[in-house]
């Protein structure tokens, strides 16, 4: 059946990146990577994820629009503990490398903070 | 790691300290080098500015689970460091925690120089730098200009309480550390303000239960929200702004201690004249050993073509070490190669026969 060949192609979801002077760029990211692989693998700028998606250093922070945070859903107690070491820690902050992408997100639009720590 | 686990460290001694081989650096491939070197009868200090081993394994993800340790499908970073304190054992090295090498020169007789921050000093044939990402320091806060106030007005810690009598202290954080000085501090600041983002601590249980208690008898204040801006004078602070949820709020203060956490700094391994390559030392892949004959480099603080940071080539890296600073320890002997499961020498070194 062709359209099950189709279907054994990694699906893929867009994403939006807006850096703190309001450029953006919009990438396409297979599903099941992480929002942080995602981003190093477009060289977004300001994603430094220092410790390749481990959460264990809070350097791929980003801020998730209002209209996509029930979607993404809420930090594990984890990734919150790892938040404490972020810096300007907002209401939609989350650590990207924490965020799966899947057609749940598609469209989603990330914000990059001025600083990571 | 629990400090019953009686892991030999050196006692007050005046004078350097002659020694085989000093390893810089407490991590996985500092410990697998005692190891390798005590197989050839040859014995190592060990340095780490931590108050523990297990270097990264320890300080970053204690708790995760690591897949790539040969026969070892899945260990986590404490379970690898304990697992890998328990095997250097038979070799009693001597550990100095909490002290950083600062500086490393080479004396007339071509041995080795070392210096600690706390004045230790060591005397060895052959160093082992197995460094990693660098010394472990406190995160510095993003707030500009705050250099200019480190060690004058905010601090990463506290040597002395008394220096802090009497002052208008902020503290900022929410784990052990924050919580501890928290306790530490507030029977002698004249005002006492701890600034967290959110109102669930990381500390441990008991300590937050009791800065509750200072908060409830208004010996400390709390403050849920996020330091935005420092404002001060030729290094002295006066006040800091912080966002909360009711708005800025400015706080007079006359100092403040940010905790956030650790981060790797390559720090003074910059200052030894070893030829580096974007902050890594270049080593050949033979003996690992750098430009300055004696003084080898493995794990994460160094590169080669082909390098790979993975704890299992620091390993490798240490056997290899091991071989080349025997010619240098012992000169005059012949190494035999010998395997652990059937030399009966090796066996008794261990331990085992
Ligand atoms: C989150 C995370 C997950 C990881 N997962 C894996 C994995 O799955 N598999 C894998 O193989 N690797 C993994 N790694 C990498 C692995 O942890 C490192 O390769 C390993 O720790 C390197 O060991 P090391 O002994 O070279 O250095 P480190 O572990 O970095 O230890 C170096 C030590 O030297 C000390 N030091 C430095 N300079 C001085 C000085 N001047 N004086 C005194 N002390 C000093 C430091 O304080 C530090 O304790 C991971 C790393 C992180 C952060
Ligand atoms: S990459 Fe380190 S916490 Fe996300």
């Amino acid at each position: 059946m062709l359209a099950s060949f189709e279907d054994t192609r990694a699906a893929m979801t867009k994403i939006t990146f807006i850096q703190p002077d309001g450029e953006s760029q919009t990438v396409d990211a297979e599903n099941g990577l992480t929002v942080m692989e995602a981003a190093k693998l477009n060289d977004i700028a300001g994603i430094e994820a220092e410790c390749g998606g481990a959460c264990a250093c809070a350097t791929c922070h980003v801020y998730v629009d209002d209209a996509w945070r029930d979607k993404v859903g809420k930090a594990t107690e984890m990734e919150e503990d790892m938040l404490d070491f972020a810096f300007d820690v907002r209401e939609g902050s989350r650590l990207s490398c924490q965020i799966k992408v899947s057609d749940a997100i598609d469209g989603i639009v990330v914000r990059v903070p001025a600083k990571q720590f | 790691m629990a400090e019953t686990n009686s892991i030999p460290t050196a006692s007050e001694s005046s004078g350097p300290i002659e020694t085989d081989v000093v390893i810089i650096g407490a991590g996985p491939c500092g410990l697998f080098a005692v190891f390798e070197l005590g197989l050839l009868d040859i014995k190592a200090h060990v340095i780490d500015i931590l108050d523990r081993p297990g270097g990264q394994c320890a300080e970053l993800y204690p708790e995760k689970p690591i897949y790539d340790v040969p026969a070892l499908p899945v260990v986590t970073g404490q379970e690898l460091t304990e697992r890998l304190m328990e095997q250097i054992k038979p070799f009693n090295p001597v550990f100095h925690f909490s002290e950083r090498i600062d500086s490393l020169s080479k004396g007339p007789d071509g041995r080795f120089h070392l210096k600690t921050d706390a004045a230790t000093e060591f005397i060895a044939k052959v160093v082992v730098i197995a460094a990693g990402g660098g010394s472990f320091t406190p995160k510095r806060p993003p707030l500009n200009g705050i250099e200019e106030y480190e060690g004058k007005s905010v601090f990463y810690s506290v040597r002395k309480i008394e220096s802090m009598r009497g002052q208008d202290i902020v503290i900022v954080g929410g784990g052990d550390s924050a919580l501890d000085w928290t306790l530490n501090l507030a029977p002698v600041a004249k005002s006492l303000t701890l600034i967290h983002r959110r109102d669930e601590f990381r500390a441990a249980p008991h300590s937050v239960e009791k800065m509750r208690k200072m908060v409830e008898d208004a010996s400390v204040r709390l403050m849920i929200g996020q330091v935005t801006t420092i404002e001060g004078r030729g290094g002295q602070l006066s006040a800091i702004e912080v966002k909360t949820a009711a708005g800025q709020e400015k706080i007079p203060c006359t100092a403040m201690l940010p905790f956030f956490g650790l981060t790797m700094k390559l720090g003074p391994v910059a200052d030894w004249g070893l030829n580096l390559n974007e902050n890594l030392i270049v080593v050949d892949t033979e003996r690992f050993e750098t430009n300055e004959h004696g003084i080898f480099a493995i794990g994460d603080i160094n590169t080669y073509p082909g390098k790979l940071k993975l704890i299992l080539s620091g390993f490798h890296e240490a056997a290899l070490m091991a071989q080349a600073a025997h010619k240098i320890v012992y000169p005059d002997k012949k190494l035999l190669f010998q395997y652990t499961t059937s030399s009966s020498s090796l066996q008794k070194k261990l331990g085992v026969k």
